[in-house]
């Protein structure tokens, strides 16, 4: 039986945790106004009210509070989904990320697992003030133990936060929040389907000239590129990473060494990045294959300025199509 | 200032009840670890080894008869010579580093002993006396000291969570698990679970023990916050901590807080069953503050001459948890010398079992590093793994030829 419905990615996110709460009574969802509200998103809309005041936590307003007592419920065998209302807020719990959520497995040799998942939408252009607008997805992807996914578009999102629950893993889940309520992004899914793996790098459109890797709000950025490009007569090739932490770094090489190039595309400052790491080893990988150094476009080493000043900050079509022409002219 | 003499403002009392309150410098004064705890401490053994009645308590502690009061003598006293055994051998080279709990045995064993099996422990790292009464095998813990491991037990057959470095995190950790105890409705009735979670008066200035104070009540968790007042945080005092007793904040979150003599085992026993028992019937949480002393340094690389007086131990010496234990059996006929010298022989042969397992114990292969980072593996690391392994053989090959 198939149930098709066109979904933008906000409502794939919510219909992807509803479908896992149904199938998983140990599944909860916790975080400040995920209940009633319906998060200030509204990517829980309606969960609280289908599955109770306990599986659905309005939580109090405190982000180690959320994480912590996730955590303990993950050792007593739950399954926690939290929500971190704007990732500028994430700060107060990285000390129970990092030092609980991520190493317990470890430390106990794998007799603790931790099937915790943090939700944390993520990057700018929504055109808000200070602290919601950040993308700081690579401080995550440093710490051992986690795993760290961003999604980019309706169909990754409903099969992504599902297989992320599944995890026995802690995930932390970067969702574009910019690109939560798109209609361009809406996509036909079935929700009755088959659940599909969908943390693994991923070519999302085909070409030749040069390769550009995105994740995230990203990806749409270098998709729009490879249009305008087309126009230009420049064939670009677009991967979207989905897993950031382990990074599967496969079909990235693969490309590279058909297109002798690679501009690696995110949001967030450049310095000791995920896109540091893909220079790094692609350059280990396919030293020999690359035409051109990688070129990295990014949001600058700054931090993130006022909304009045994104559009510069983050990186649009033309300074991917620019890295494409200082690559095609080494 | 001894604390008694000032009571909380009431709602309706007015900003005079408040002005009232005893000055920053009294309350310091009152705080300040000379001995006494204050008239609200709660205590059934006397320093000198005298029974005190006590109305609310008595009850928790009517089948403690000799026999007993002689198993809590014998707990303290092997876990005390294990104790001192595992400081010296990190003394000599044997352990990379040793918490001593000498002092706090009362406070560990009374709390341990009132848990059930089907309750949970979380530590923090010094509650060696605690993970002996939940069964967890003392070698077990060694390996952390020796750095041969992170944690060597099975958590879930011991009710026992690993120790947790991290000043307070395992404060919220168990307050979840506590939530989920509640929301499998373990709770409501003398078979309810509980948890009980250990941190010390330096951890109530942490962030995350305030929060897991707000989480236990909003949602009425069945947590015992066992605060081990020892009185030092490393070289701080307790009035680096509070200007309140710590028990008295129980009572701005909305729960019941007591201060017990954290050096008698019986009160520690009957407070902390009391607490866990108003937890399983879905009244919690409780907070205790076990009043105590940390006779030995915080740890081996410690210096605590550095930063307090000597007369403060000879004083808190006079209240040793297992004298006075011993000073009541002996004088009510409930064991004899021999009784005594037997404990201390068991102690010794445990400490000399604890030294020749230190000493022997198996190192873990180096590709252990790579075990276990993950519950459903990580290619990047499987390559490391694999890297690390090739580069090692090359060693061994080379020293072959």
């Amino acid at each position: 039986m198939s149930d098709l419905q066109k979904l933008t990615i906000g409502k794939a996110l919510n219909l992807g945790l509803r479908r896992a709460m149904e199938e998983d009574p140990k599944v909860l969802i916790m975080g400040e106004d995920v209940g009633k509200l319906g998060g200030v998103f509204r990517i829980t809309d309606g969960l609280q009210k289908d599955f109770g005041e306990q599986r659905v936590l309005d939580t109090p307003l405190a982000e180690s509070g959320i994480i912590g007592t996730a955590v303990g419920l993950a050792v007593r065998g739950f399954r926690p989904v939290c929500e971190i209302q704007f990732e500028g807020f994430i700060f107060p719990g990285f000390d129970q990320i990092s030092s609980q959520l991520a190493k317990l497995h470890y430390r106990t040799q794998g007799k603790i697992k931790m099937p915790v998942v943090i939700r944390v939408p993520f990057g700018g252009g929504i055109g808000a003030v200070e602290h919601h607008s950040e993308s700081p997805e690579s401080l995550f992807a440093h710490i051992p133990g986690l795993k760290v996914v961003s999604i980019s578009n309706a169909v990754d999102a409903y099969w992504g936060i599902q297989q992320a629950i599944r995890s026995d893993d802690p995930v932390l889940f970067f969702e574009p929040k910019r690109l939560y309520h798109s209609g361009a992004l809406r996509a036909e899914i079935d929700v009755a389907g088959t659940p599909a793996q969908v943390f693994s790098s991923q070519v999302v459109r085909e070409g030749t000239t040069a390769t550009v890797v995105a994740y995230g709000p990203s990806v749409k950025v270098a998709l729009d590129a490879a249009a305008a490009a087309e126009d230009e007569g420049k064939s670009l090739e677009v991967i979207d990473l989905r897993t950031l932490s382990p990074l599967d770094l496969g079909p990235v090489f693969e490309s590279v060494r058909k297109t002798g190039r690679l501009i690696a595309l995110s949001e967030a400052p450049s310095e000791s990045s995920l896109t540091s790491e893909i220079a790094a080893r692609v350059q280990q990988e396919c030293f020999y294959s690359l035409e051109a150094p990688v070129l990295r476009v990014t949001g600058f080493d700054t931090p993130y300025p006022p909304a009045k000043l994104e559009e510069h900050y983050l990186p649009d079509l033309d300074r991917v199509l620019h890295a494409v022409d200082r690559s095609l002219a080494w | 200032m001894p604390s008694e003499q000032w009571t909380h403002p009431e709602p309706g009392d007015g900003p005079a009840a408040v002005a009232a309150q005893p000055s920053p410098e009294q309350v310091i004064a009152g705080l300040r670890a000379t001995s006494e705890g204050g008239a609200e401490l709660t205590q059934l053994l006397t320093p000198e080894g005298e029974r005190v009645p006590s109305p609310q308590f008595d009850k928790y502690v009517d089948d403690i008869d000799a026999e007993a009061l002689r198993g809590l003598y014998r707990d303290m006293v092997l876990v005390r010579r294990a104790d001192r055994e595992a400081n010296a051998m990190q003394r000599q080279g044997q352990l990379g580093i040793w918490v001593p709990l000498l002092g706090q045995e009362a406070a560990q064993i009374g709390s341990g002993r009132a848990l059930k099996a089907n309750d949970m422990a979380f530590p923090s790292y010094r509650e060696h006396g605690v993970a002996f009464t939940r069964g967890v095998d003392m070698k077990d813990l060694l390996g952390i000291f020796r750095c041969t491991d992170h944690s060597g037990w099975d958590y879930q057959r011991h009710g026992f969570h690993p120790y947790t470095i991290v000043i307070g995190n395992q404060v919220l950790n168990a307050a979840g698990y506590a939530m989920g105890q509640k929301f499998e409705g373990k709770v409501g009735d003398d078979d309810g679970e509980a948890t009980i979670v250990y941190f010390g008066d330096g951890a109530t200035s942490q962030g995350d023990v305030h929060e897991g104070f707000v989480w236990a009540a909003v949602y009425d968790a069945p947590l015992v916050f066992f605060c081990q007042n020892n009185q030092w945080a490393i070289s701080e005092p307790t009035e680096r901590q509070s200007r309140l007793p710590l028990y008295q904040r129980a009572r701005g979150y909305g729960f019941p807080g007591i201060r017990v003599d954290g050096n008698d085992v019986l009160a520690c026993l009957a407070v902390s069953r009391w607490a866990l028992d108003e937890c399983r019937h879905g009244n919690g949480p409780v907070l205790i503050e076990a009043f105590t002393y940390r006779m030995d340094a915080h740890t081996t690389t410690d210096d605590p001459t550095r930063y307090r007086l000597s007369d403060e131990l000879e004083e808190w010496k006079l209240k040793d948890p297992i004298e006075r234990v011993r000073a009541y059996l002996a004088r009510g006929g409930y064991a004899d010398q021999a009784f005594f010298d037997k404990i201390q022989d068991e102690a010794d042969a445990f400490a000399a079992d604890l030294r020749e397992y230190t000493f022997n114990m198996p190192e873990p292969p180096p590709d252990r590093i790579f075990s276990n980072v993950y519950a459903e593996g990580n290619p990047v690391l499987e390559a490391q793994r694999e890297e690390f392994l090739s580069y090692l053989d090359g060693f061994v090959s080379a020293g072959e030829h």
